[in-house]
């Protein structure tokens, strides 16, 4: 069965051209952050005398290493946090199940549809008596709670998709249960995994509604150093483009260089 | 050395009962197959037994040990599972190692306990290949050569050769036959094949419904099933069954009259029978023989020629019956056909389908797998 070539070729402009649009804001933010503030906000062209003025500004008014530090601190370690919650809980769930799993499972993801704000207050406050706030460890929790739901469930389909049988296999080899996990159920299902942990770490990387409420300076991620150059002294669009193509930047490399993980484990049940 | 023996052993899932309070016992180096249809529960039974599935109540014992409560890998048993559940991220030899992996083992010990497992199976060449890149034979014998590292006392095997084709189904049964040779372990082995229950088994278990139906030699269950089930059951094509009213029952046997109006005197014990009982008779296909001069006449429905053998299905008034005979009889559809068969042939069974005892043992019936075996052997 093959494509007519005229309909194959339709196809790629299609999808260079829905792809051309996902890019674009991405692509005009990164060519107005070489602008200057005047070219900025002129009318839209491709033809304007670059400059690394913003950069500089950007740069003399913040510390960028600082925040990207904290970055990444919070995004890997709640993300390592979540895993290391979540692949016992989706082990159990997935071998052990007992009649009340699949309704545990809908409440965990139940608990992604309350607007976050509407918790806001109550770990607002404790957060302030246990002396959390702008903390990155207060961060690591509220990213890793609020990632858990998501990277529990992916790994329970992922470990459903392991025929039991191996396991079984491990167990009659005289596996203990930690070592079935080590050598059979890990090595197996990685690509799974490590698409999770990459979802967990992206998700954590451009949250911006707890990092926001409960870091000022000691804690705050990139995030915050974006909000920053946005409303207080009105809109910079050079200079807030500079600093979000320098947020941005880390976690587009950090996913072009894993994106055939991503994209493997995304489809792992498919192929295998 | 291992012998195992199942007491009351009852499985229950929920409120279901799958496995009804099974008896058995299972000599040191005894071949037991587990046969019966699907959702018999042979392969719960088979589970239950490895330390899979827990036992809701009853006993399992391996050489008088209460096992209930061990663990799978300390119950001395090696599994081979029916998708051979090799560790696909893993060489041949670390998947057959990988037991001693666990135990500590030294490389060096291991690697030479694998090679000597290879080498039975004829596995060498294959020891740095991962299962991926293996064909359903070769994974299968390398699930084989896991079991046979750990050096089990008992081996079980859940349909290893279902998903062969069959001309290596065929390959694996012999060398399977061999290997039980070679050894001497006892081996418990779930199918739901009967040809390889008959041509593997020292003794077969035939399941339905989680209670066990009969336990025999291949030859007594072939020559004298217990019931109904079992009768139905072993054998292909499948015996035949017909309505038939007690004409006479005495020392002899019990007269029986069919539905055409024929009379046979079968050899069973026929005390408490009486004159217009009625009962079912069951004769397997290969035992009518076309006959001008039979008693029973029917027009062939179907024809299929095997070669050797054909197949006749004919339609004897109401009644369907499946023929088995030479294969070059010149019959075509829609011909009729005379038949019959020799009386101590037939079975005879109650509206209970227990099946009444024959008078006359058939003289196979003892007959065992390894008599075959000692046969070839004088020669």
């Amino acid at each position: 069965m093959t494509t007519p070539r005229y309909k194959r070729f339709l196809l790629a402009v299609l999808a260079w051209s829905i792809a051309f649009v996902i890019f674009f804001p991405i692509l005009w933010m990164a060519l107005t952050g070489f602008k200057t503030e005047a070219a900025a906000i002129a009318d839209p062209s491709l033809f304007f005398s670059p400059t690394f003025e913003s950069y500089v500004a950007v740069h003399a008014r913040a510390d960028y290493l600082k925040f990207a530090l904290n970055s990444v601190v919070v995004a890997f370690g709640s993300t390592l946090f979540a895993l290391l919650i979540a692949i016992p809980s989706a082990y159990s769930m997935a071998f052990l199940p007992t009649p009340r799993t699949k309704g545990t499972l809908l409440w965990m993801l139940s608990t992604k549809m309350l607007p976050p704000v509407g918790v806001l207050m109550p770990i607002y406050l404790l957060f302030r008596d246990a002396g959390l706030l702008d903390t990155r460890t207060g961060l690591v929790i509220v990213y890793t709670l609020m990632n858990l739901p998501i990277v529990v469930w992916m790994l329970y389909t992922f470990f459903k998709d392991l025929p039991r049988d191996i396991l079984e296999a491990g167990r009659m080899d005289g596996a203990s249960t930690f070592q079935e996990v080590r050598h059979l159920l890990l090595p197996l299902t990685l690509p799974g995994i490590a698409s999770t942990g990459l979802l967990a770490v992206i998700l954590s990387w451009n949250e911006a509604f707890w990092s926001l409420n409960l870091t000022s300076s000691d804690a705050a991620p990139l995030t915050a150093y974006i909000a920053s150059f946005s409303s207080p002294e009105g809109l910079f669009w050079a200079k807030l483009s500079a600093a979000s193509t320098m947020a941005i930047a880390p976690i587009l490399v950090f996913g072009w260089l894993t994106q055939k993980q991503m994209v493997r484990g995304l489809t792992f049940g498919a192929v295998k | 050395m291992a012998t195992l023996q199942l007491k009351q052993v009852v499985k229950e899932f929920g409120d279901t009962r799958v496995i009804q309070g099974v008896d058995l016992d299972i000599e040191d180096r005894e071949f037991v197959v587990f046969v019966g249809p699907s959702g018999c529960g042979k392969s719960t039974l088979l589970r239950m037994i490895a330390g899979l599935e827990s036992v809701s109540s009853g006993d399992i014992l391996i050489n008088d040990q209460r096992m209930n409560d061990v663990g799978p890998a300390e119950r001395g048993l090696a599994m081979v599972f029916q998708s051979y559940a090799l560790y696909p991220h893993m060489t041949v030899e670390d998947n057959m190692g990988f037991s001693l992996r666990l135990a500590g083992v030294p490389k060096a010990e291991r690697s030479a306990k694998v090679r000597e497992a290879a080498s039975i199976l004829q596995l060498e060449p294959l020891l740095d290949r991962k299962p991926k890149a293996l064909s359903g034979g070769q994974r299968q014998r390398v699930a084989i050569g896991r079991a046979i590292v750990r050096n089990p006392s008992i081996f079980l095997f859940d349909e290893p050769l279902s998903n062969l084709d069959a001309s290596l189904r065929v390959q694996m049964r012999i060398e399977l036959a061999r290997l039980h040779d070679e050894l001497d372990a006892t081996m418990i082995y779930v199918t739901h094949d009967q040809i390889e229950a008959m041509t593997m088994a020292d003794k077969i278990v035939v399941l339905q419904g989680g209670v066990i139906e009969q336990v025999g030699s291949p030859m007594t269950l072939y020559h004298h099933p217990r019931n109904r089930f079992v009768a139905g059951f072993i054998g292909s094509p499948k015996m035949n069954f017909l309505d038939v009213e007690v004409a006479e029952a005495g020392a002899r046997g019990v007269s029986v009259t069919l539905p055409g109006g024929a009379t046979y005197e079968v050899p069973v014990e026929g005390s408490g029978q009486t004159r217009g009982t009625s009962l079912e008779l069951g004769i397997r296909p290969e035992h009518l023989e076309l006959d001008e001069q039979g008693p029973m006449e029917g027009e062939i429905q179907v024809l299929e020629r095997l070669g050797g053998q054909t197949s006749l299905y004919v339609r004897m008034g109401e009644v369907p019956m499946t023929l088995m005979v030479d294969g070059d009889v010149t019959h075509r559809v829609h011909d009729r056909v005379r038949f019959g068969f020799a009386p101590e042939r037939a079975h005879l069974f109650d509206r209970q389908g227990v099946a009444l005892a024959s008078l006359r043992e058939h003289p196979l019936a003892s007959l065992n797998r390894r008599d075959n075996k000692a046969r070839a052997d004088d020669e």
